[in-house]
């Protein structure tokens, strides 16, 4: 019934707004309308809830640009990254790598927060997905850019170096929160929506910035 | 037999090599596989299926579906499909084919679609049924180039609320539509993206759903196609034929205009 | 009564090429479900095809048969018009017989 109402009242709303001319809504009238269909659409599965849907500032400003068809605007993009930047959580004992073996599985893993998923999931990385990680893994997606030879193409020989502190610094904020470094960034809030925790983070962190790791090699 | 034994020693072999053709190699057998595949879709059974639905008499109304109006007219199959979704006079609204074989269930046929179809219900009972209808109306009009309709202000409006939606990002990894399928030349793994925003090409993207799925052995409408689009989102769900699902269908559609259909096709 | 079988056969240049698509879940028996279950095994067994009466093709089949198997012969010696009958039978006895003209 909702479903039926939404539309019939949405076009003789635009009408009375426009009266006999041929002008369309507009672009904040199609917002507003979009928003009444989602309302009506969507409905809670398993542990997908419906806040997911909440549009926090970064969301909403880079959707809005897309629709646009045009670039964000600087400020708009700048007001997002220092937002982002706010929400970074560095390690809490300062290690900032674990265990590489244990980052590719955690790379290889899609699992986890969609609705035939339970809480006892453990979230993956989901990180093949989008980017080459290690050469032998040929399966992989071109989403986000190769991360073959990440650390070795950033002279990364020593992870614990003061020289590469800058680097790993910037890679752990990069996973913890992209928009903070590109507001629009397609990649996922890995940290700062949950996806991996601290120690996940790490492992994936050793895959990328290890020597040893076969992504360096 | 001997055709699948070449073509597992082909695929075995190439797992084996580890080398930079390896990838181009991977790329090309799965291309050879799914050329062989062309051949015996099983969606056929599924279509053999729907014509029966659409003829015979059904529901507390012991009616058929004969005339039930796709837009072209009570009882026109051919051409239906690539002209939607589309605007309806009788129910003012912008529907797709699966919300229209909903009406006509529950206007001619008198079948509790309300209960019947829903999201739980893939692959079984009332809602298996709308798939097999809608792979056979698909198939009516395969081959043909996509035309939907934006001369009524109602499909208009379902473009633009369609083209929000495309670029709406939520869920904990923040993914729209538009994050997979936003650019060009983009593919997940190994499968490639058509990109949703303009004409994708024949028989990609719109243009493929209904297709039968050889991984799991089921034939996927586009509501099931968009269903588990948005559970691999980490969206909540949508209601089965909801508003957003339709608009989506608009927008894909109006963007896939030209494009040839090659429903019901074939997916790995 | 299982799904019926889609059947084509053409003729060409004296050769006959017959395409079966059947309908059959072609459960293994080797698969388990969520909970920990084996799925029980029902794939098809065995395959005949016949013409004019005469089996021109005859299977034997496993569980490594994929769902809903599509099959594809050749034969010589029909013409235009003649009958192709295929029958499948499983594991479990069920069976399925249809048929379809020589194009």
């Amino acid at each position: 019934m909702l479903k039926k109402t939404v539309i019939a009242l949405a076009i003789p709303a635009a009408a009375v707004l426009l009266g006999a001319c041929t002008s369309s809504p507009s672009s904040a009238d199609y917002d507003k309308m979009t928003a009444e269909v989602v309302k009506a659409s969507f409905q809670d599965r398993g542990i997908a809830k419906l806040d997911r849907l909440e549009q926090d500032m970064a969301n909403k400003e880079c959707a809005a640009a897309s629709v646009a068809g045009k670039p964000i605007e600087e400020k708009v993009a700048k007001a997002i990254e220092e937002t982002e930047m706010k929400t970074i959580k560095w390690p809490s004992d300062g290690k900032f790598l674990g265990d590489w073996k244990e980052g590719e599985k955690i790379a290889q893993s899609g699992r986890g927060l969609t609705w035939s998923d339970d809480v006892k999931t453990v979230n993956g990385g989901n990180c093949y997905n989008c980017h080459q990680i290690s050469k032998e893994e040929i399966s992989f997606g071109t989403i986000g850019p190769s991360l073959y030879n990440y650390g070795k193409l950033r002279g990364v020989s020593n992870p614990s170096s003061p020289e590469s502190k800058a680097i790993v610094e910037y890679t752990w904020g990069k996973m913890w929160n992209a928009r903070a470094y590109n507001a629009c960034s397609q990649m996922p809030r890995v940290g700062h929506k949950g996806i991996l925790n601290e120690q996940e983070l790490k492992h994936v962190m050793a895959l990328l910035l290890d020597p040893n790791s076969p992504v360096n090699k | 037999m001997k055709k699948n034994l070449r073509v597992l020693a082909v695929l075995a072999a190439i797992a084996a090599v580890q080398s930079a053709h390896a990838q181009d190699a991977a790329a090309e057998g799965i291309a050879k596989y799914r050329e062989m595949l062309q051949d015996g879709n099983p969606a056929e059974l599924f279509e053999m299926k729907g014509e029966e639905l659409w003829k015979q008499k059904r529901g507390p109304k012991n009616v058929s579906l004969e005339k039930c109006d796709l837009g072209k007219g009570p009882g026109v199959v051919k051409g239906a499909f690539v002209e939607l979704p589309r605007f309806f006079a009788d129910t003012g609204r912008v529907q797709d084919l699966e919300s229209r074989l909903m009406t006509c269930m529950e206007t001619l046929q008198g079948i509790d679609v309300k209960k019947e179809v829903n999201t739980r219900n893939f692959g079984k009972g009332e809602t298996a049924n709308i798939v097999a209808l809608s792979t056979w109306i698909g198939a009516q009009s395969m081959g043909m180039r996509f035309n939907l309709s934006q001369s009524h202000q109602a499909e208009r409006d379902m473009y633009e609320v369609g083209k929000r939606l495309f670029f709406m990002r939520g869920g904990p990894h923040d993914f729209a539509c538009a994050t997979c399928h936003g650019e060009d030349g983009k593919r997940i793994r190994l499968q490639d993206l058509p990109n949703l925003t303009k004409n994708p090409g024949d028989g990609v993207g719109f243009a493929a759903w209904p297709a039968y799925r050889v991984s799991n052995g089921q034939m996927w409408s586009m509501q099931h196609r968009l269903n588990d689009c948005y559970r691999q989102q980490r969206f909540p769900e949508p209601k089965f034929a909801s508003d957003v699902t339709i608009a989506l269908g608009v927008y894909m559609g109006v963007n896939a205009k030209g494009a040839e259909s090659i429903v019901p096709s074939i997916k790995r | 009564m299982a799904d019926p079988m889609r059947i084509r056969a053409a003729e060409a240049g004296g050769v006959t090429t017959v395409r079966v698509l059947m309908s059959h879940p072609m459960e293994s028996g080797l698969r388990k479900d969520a909970a920990g279950n084996t799925i029980p095994a029902q794939y098809i067994t065995d395959v005949v095809a016949t013409h004019n009466g005469k089996p021109v093709l005859q299977a034997t089949w496993s569980g490594a048969v994929s769902q809903n198997p599509f099959l594809s012969f050749k034969f010589k010696g029909a013409a235009k018009g003649d009958k192709v009958v295929v029958k499948w039978t499983d594991n479990k006895g069920e069976s399925r017989t249809d048929e379809a003209a020589v194009s």
